[in-house]
């Protein structure tokens, strides 16, 4: 089956702009979903409001497109009451950790199978370039026109920290290396979160000259290195790639079955 | 009429009736008054095989049950006026995407805090437009067990018809009130299943397309058609737009599937409005005490009466207008700073007829209360 089976063309031209990371997350995406060889009827892919939130719109699974930052609120009720499904749910980085924290904090505590994708591009793309809690500080944005002061949240420090069982972080330059890093996240039995650093030329690129999209991808490439690589090791500035946590934890909906059991017994 | 007849709680009474409408998957958030709704879910639920959440907070809960409602579950959520305010945005987004579920609110006085454990009526009109944006709603109230048993259940069941989220306003003095409830046999009162497309494998479905009357067929996630589901402005693919006919289209439709159906949501009890002179109009806990001033002052020769709503939006203007129109005065009796009144006055021909019965001090209103109003109005002193 090729990729253009899993979009709804009908849709489209979609909404993102030029040179934005989005698209080759959705791309990505759609090939790890192809490979895993995973039925369209059986996934479900759930977001808020944002820019990368229009993913659903775009993808012919069941679609939810919600409220802005309680995508995996709703996506626990879908998964919960049909744990057979496969639950998706992109994110963007203000979606997810600034109005959306305590649901994230509480969707890894619960170690819910279901695949948190944060697409992280440091911004407000849809309301025009508001800094984020992931921007981190010395960042211009149009809400900070001398610069951000606000330290950044740590997606993947703070994944690990509420229990999350797998996270992994990935960029757009790094296609291959991300798409592995979705197949595992996908098959991992519990909840899952895929950073991916993803740009935004339009707003973060513009304001921050960080110039157009093809140079944003170069800086992708310049400013990140493989978790315990080498190069990671001798330039603690660069941000590191790769698997964070990968555990095997009991999963939610299965403790929800065997308390059933186990109250049935009673 | 059953056999079963129990001494419960009006919580239990509440979460009892949304078992027997075959409520599948309920999520919610502690929250007094409401709260042993939420106990006794998680008490009854997974012995039956049915799904049962305890969410990070009110926020999460009425976005978890509508995740499930899409999957096909009858849902249900309940909580009073804090967590009913935090519900208020995704509430929005149950009337846009059109997704049937019932959220309880066990009222307390307000606002803020307020009075955690104390009885209040405040929020009706939040009921109506806590959430942005034009459109229409449906809340009902039940004043004893053995109508909250039965309102749970219309509340069910117009959820499905209308495709709407349907709010159940109970208060702290009927949620903790124990009183007998005679459970009704299974078949005894209806119960509507969920309206599913008969759209085949491969052919198109529409889920926001309405049939002509009004009514969509849902198909659940995880079976053969897959659709979109949106809070913005949508086609009938379920797919954003902001093309100004299907806007237009859209906006009337959510409102007229309910305005229009007014007759049908309309539930009301009357007593003694024969030839009564003067009208009580009341709901939810204070039609207890004013049905109690009704039967003591008819005790005394006083033509009064009472008109108790169960439907409180869509409001029955006209019911209210007919059945006042031969009334002298019109009191209605309700536990707030008025919210209902207002209603009433803009029903009836002349409003200068309408007064107002209230007590907003946390404690119980009482036939004293009502009788000052009637005494102030008769001329008979204060």
């Amino acid at each position: 089956m090729a990729v253009q089976d899993y979009i709804r063309s009908r849709f489209f031209p979609h909404i993102w702009c030029v040179g934005c990371g989005h698209g080759t997350v959705l791309n990505v995406l759609l090939r790890t979903v192809e490979n895993l060889g995973l039925d369209k009827r059986d996934i479900v892919m759930v977001s808020g409001i944002g820019c990368s939130s229009r993913m659903p719109g775009y993808v012919d699974f069941h679609s939810l497109h919600t409220l802005h930052g309680r995508a995996l609120a709703f996506a626990t009720g879908t998964k919960m009451s049909k744990p057979e499904l496969t639950v998706l749910v992109p994110m963007g980085d203000g979606d997810a950790l600034a109005i959306g924290g305590n649901h994230f904090i509480h969707a890894c505590r619960r170690n819910i199978d279901m695949t948190a994708i944060v697409l992280n591009n440091r911004i407000y793309g849809m309301t025009g370039g508001q800094f984020s809690p992931l921007s981190g500080p010395g960042v211009v944005a149009s809400t900070a026109p001398n610069s951000t002061y606000d330290p950044a949240f740590d997606v993947m420090r703070l994944a690990v920290g509420a229990g999350a069982s797998f996270a992994a972080r990935g960029s757009t330059y790094h296609v291959m290396e991300l798409q592995k890093l979705l197949e595992k996240a996908i098959s991992h039995k519990g909840f899952s979160v895929v950073e991916i650093l993803s740009p935004c030329p339009t707003h973060f690129g513009r304001k921050n000259r960080q110039g157009d999209g093809v140079e944003m991808f170069e800086w992708l490439k310049d400013n990140t290195a493989r978790l315990g690589s080498k190069a990671a090791e001798e330039n603690g500035e660069l941000i590191t790639r790769g698997i964070f946590v990968d555990e095997e934890r009991p999963e939610y909906c299965e403790q929800y079955q065997s308390s059933l059991e186990h109250s049935r017994e009673d | 009429m059953s056999e079963k007849t129990v001494f419960v709680q009006g919580n239990e009474v509440c979460a009892e009736a949304a078992l027997y409408a075959g409520v599948g998957f309920y999520a919610g958030y502690p929250i007094t008054p409401s709260s042993e709704i939420m106990e006794h879910m998680s008490r009854r639920m997974p012995g039956l095989g049915l799904k049962f959440l305890q969410m990070e907070d009110e926020i999460a809960s009425l976005a978890a049950i509508i995740g499930a409602s899409l999957t096909g579950h009858k849902v249900m959520t309940a909580t009073s006026g804090p967590g009913f305010s935090l519900m208020q945005e995704t509430l929005g987004f149950a009337v846009m995407a059109e997704i049937p579920c019932v959220v309880v609110n066990v009222q307390r006085g307000g606002p803020s805090t307020g009075l955690p454990t104390q009885a209040a009526q405040s929020d009706v009109y939040q009921a109506r437009w806590g959430t942005h944006g034009d459109h229409a709603i449906i809340a009902l109230t039940a004043s004893n067990h053995q109508d909250i048993f039965e309102l749970t259940v219309d509340a069910f069941n117009m959820a499905e018809t209308y495709r709407t989220p349907v709010v159940l306003l109970l208060d702290e003095a009927i949620g903790h009130l124990r009183e007998k409830l005679q459970i009704p046999d299974k078949g005894e009162l209806e119960v509507v299943k969920r309206l599913r497309t008969a759209v085949p494998d491969g052919v198109d479905y529409h889920p926001y397309l309405p049939r002509e009357d009004g009514r969509l067929p849902m198909s659940d996630f995880g079976d053969k058609h897959r659709y979109n589901v949106t809070g913005l402005y949508h086609n009938m693919w379920g797919f954003p737009t902001t093309n100004p006919d299907v806007i237009h289209g859209l906006i009337h439709h959510l409102v007229d599937k309910i305005e229009n159906n007014l007759h049908q949501i309309t539930r009301y009890k009357e007593y003694y409005l024969e030839d009564a002179e003067c009208v009580l109009v009341s709901y939810g806990c204070s039609a207890r005490t004013a049905l109690h001033t009704v039967k003591n002052r008819r005790q005394r020769g006083m033509k009064i009466g009472l008109l108790e709503l169960q439907t409180l939006w869509p409001f029955p203007a006209n019911l209210v207008r007919d059945k006042c129109s031969d009334a002298r005065y019109i009191v209605v009796v309700e536990m707030n700073m008025g919210q209902i009144v207002h209603e009433v006055k803009r029903a009836v021909d002349d409003p200068e007829r309408v007064f107002l019965a209230n007590r907003v001090d946390g404690e119980f209103i009482t036939p004293t209360n009502i009788k000052n109003v009637l005494r102030v109005i008769t001329g008979r002193g204060v």
